[in-house]
């Protein structure tokens, strides 16, 4: 084993997979060889791969997710780099109108759409409120899309490998909070499989399905329950769509209690997609109402204070178990 | 010059007969029609091989039909058949056929271009030498997708066509309420590639100016912009009323049928006399008559496979 950084995975995950396939391509905003993206996740990789594989498009986030459909339709595998998930939403109707539909409106051809679309999302940064969105359950809701985001490093590596070797569309979300975690990976090749949700922390008393980075601040929030004897099972689906719902419900059948986390808001939002399938799968199981935890209903404010009161916590999420154990 | 005359009667025969068949009741949704506009697409289509791409539009069935998509699966398209193009989940406006280079039709205005550009840049990754023509109006031009596009198309000097069919109407207004410029083509400046205005009525120069545009492609020297003037003589959709058109104008534009002119052009020439017309034009009808029969005799698939190819 050995360790690095969550942006590092970034760059191994895409690197090893350009290396062996020549169809990888990447694009993104100030990606070439100088600068390598917004964040400098992408340094070096246009040194190593030249300019025809790597490409620093123009501020057409619309466009060059449109061009890499056209290339995804006819034999190569675009990785295209949106650098905050907030500007998603400009290449959105590309994302949702076209790369989603066009295997399925043609009747399967092309037999793939291998496409990733790579972007950076959350808040924790001071970003202000447009970008530092968590909009997976907007991807979550269209059928023909895949929606990962894997809160460590090893499970950003092993699932962008995934993603790239994928036929299908895939949005892969990185919180930007997190850039410099580190954790451990394989010295060697390995991949993390899309549509398989992981047990972090396994426990009895209590289920918390945690979305992204919250998985991580979940699991500082069970160790902190488990000193009051507090037992709390962490989920990290990881791939939103297609979601396993089977992990999930198997653990709700063993607690009997369902708590969400996700920095995303409560309204329609992952938890809501979860909580109704333990609703649906597992009622009889249930002990106690599901419990929500999510960011306050507000835009992302800038100033600190305001941020921090807006973003989830540890304090929030074990306030939100044993709300669950009371009832 | 035979094949194109066949071809632009293929097309208006087909797409009359289909307007008929909707009207009937014979299938669903809504259809589109490219009446008027058959030299444009003709010409456009016959400057490519048959190995380079299209991307049509909502109103692609001339498009599709002149890059060499086969009218019988067309029509079993548009009665929402198994044997059709798109296994019938596609219908009229998302006509598709990978092995005729004509990539999946798109209804939302302006995003087959980009597609058309990624085609482009595979061909020109790949060296295999084809090029990529995306369709659209001018009322699709107002799309912000479009001024990406073109953008990126000419920055990275993609073999890509872009082909602006001018036919007057946006959807339910005339083009004088949505557009300040008297040609799209103008526009091409803008992003540093030429453009060319071009009679879409004359299908000869349409094929003369789309051929250039294609060499110039192939030849690694970028995209093009030609703006086809022309006029759509049916409504947006079939059964349209019409309210806005400007008055008199179909009475004008049919003055300029550009099946009509070519047609004159022919028999003028002596490629073409009254028996060799006949002969083509009941082989176009017995062509269309066979593909609605195909269509109207093929199975329909079962309802729970709307299920399948959602994803790979």
């Amino acid at each position: 084993m050995r360790e690095i950084k969550f942006w590092q995975a970034f760059k191994e995950g895409l690197s090893e997979e350009m290396r062996r396939d020549p169809s990888v391509l990447y694009f993104g905003e100030d990606a070439g060889g100088k600068v390598g993206g917004p964040f400098a996740l992408a340094k070096g990789i246009q040194d190593e791969f030249g300019e025809k594989r790597v490409y620093d498009t123009p501020d057409s986030e619309a466009g060059y997710v449109g061009l890499a459909i056209g290339l995804a339709a006819t034999g190569y595998r675009p990785v295209v780099d949106i650098s905050f998930m907030d500007f998603t939403l400009v290449a959105i109707d590309q994302i949702v109108n076209m790369a989603a539909k066009l295997r399925y409106m043609s009747g399967g051809v092309p037999k793939a759409l291998p496409l990733v679309i790579h972007t950076m999302a959350g808040g924790g940064r001071r970003a202000g409120a447009q970008h530092s969105q968590s909009l997976e359950a907007w991807f979550a809701h269209i059928p023909g899309l895949k929606v990962i985001a894997p809160s460590n490093p090893h499970d950003l590596k092993g699932s962008l490998k995934s993603a790239i070797r994928d036929d299908n569309p895939v949005l892969v979300m990185k919180h930007k909070a997190i850039l410099g975690m580190k954790g451990e990976i394989p010295e060697g090749e390995y991949t993390v499989p899309l549509g398989k949700a992981f047990v972090k922390r396994e426990g009895t008393d209590a289920t918390v399905v945690a979305v992204s980075h919250m998985v991580n601040v979940s699991l500082q929030a069970a160790a902190k329950l488990q000193e009051e004897g507090i037992s709390v099972e962490v989920i990290d689906p990881l791939t939103m769509s297609p979601l396993d719902r089977e992990t999930i419900v198997a653990s709700v059948r063993k607690t009997g209690r369902l708590v969400t986390v996700h920095e995303a808001w409560k309204p329609c939002g992952m938890g809501a997609e979860i909580g109704a399938v333990v609703f649906e799968e597992c009622f009889d199981f249930l002990q106690a109402p599901l419990v929500r935890v999510a960011s306050s209903f507000n835009p992302f404010p800038y100033s600190p204070g305001m941020e921090d009161f807006t973003i989830p916590g540890v304090s929030r999420i074990v306030e939100g178990v044993r709300k669950i154990l009371e009832s | 010059m035979i094949a194109m005359y066949r071809m632009m009667n293929l097309i208006r025969r087909f797409e009359l007969r289909a307007s008929e068949l909707f009207k009937d009741g014979k299938f669903p949704g809504w259809i589109h029609v490219c009446i008027g506009q058959e030299a444009s697409v003709t010409g456009a289509c016959f400057a490519l091989r048959p190995d380079d791409y299209i991307c049509p539009t909502h109103r692609g069935h001339g498009q599709s039909l002149a890059k060499g998509m086969s009218p019988e699966k067309m029509m079993a398209e548009l009665f929402g058949k198994k044997a059709g193009t798109n296994l019938g989940r596609g219908g009229s406006m998302h006509l598709t056929d990978m092995e005729k280079g004509v990539l999946c039709g798109t209804a939302i205005l302006g995003d087959g271009l980009p597609m058309a550009a990624g085609a482009a840049m595979s061909a020109k990754l790949s060296g295999n030498g084809r090029v990529a023509m995306g369709f659209f109006g001018e009322g699709a031009s107002n799309e912000g997708i479009v001024h990406e596009t073109m953008n990126i198309a000419a920055l990275w000097e993609l073999p890509v066509i872009f082909f602006c069919e001018s036919n007057q109407y946006a959807e339910l207004s005339h083009r004088s309420a949505h557009l300040k410029v008297d040609s799209i083509a103008k526009r091409a400046a803008g992003y540093g590639m030429p453009g060319v205005t071009v009679d879409g009525n004359d299908v000869l120069e349409v094929l003369r100016v789309a051929s250039e545009a294609v060499e110039r492609a192939r030849a690694g020297k970028g995209p093009t912009l030609i703006d086809s003037v022309t006029c759509r003589l049916h409504g947006h959709y079939e059964g349209d009323p019409q309210v806005y058109r400007v008055p008199g104008d179909i009475d004008e534009w049919k003055k300029k049928d550009p099946i009509a002119l070519f047609e004159a052009k022919l028999v003028k020439e002596g490629i073409l006399d009254e028996k060799a017309k006949t002969v083509i034009l009941a082989e176009v009808d017995r062509t269309i008559e066979e593909a609605v029969e195909f269509a109207e005799m093929s199975p329909f698939p079962a309802p729970e496979e709307a299920l399948d190819l959602v994803y790979a």
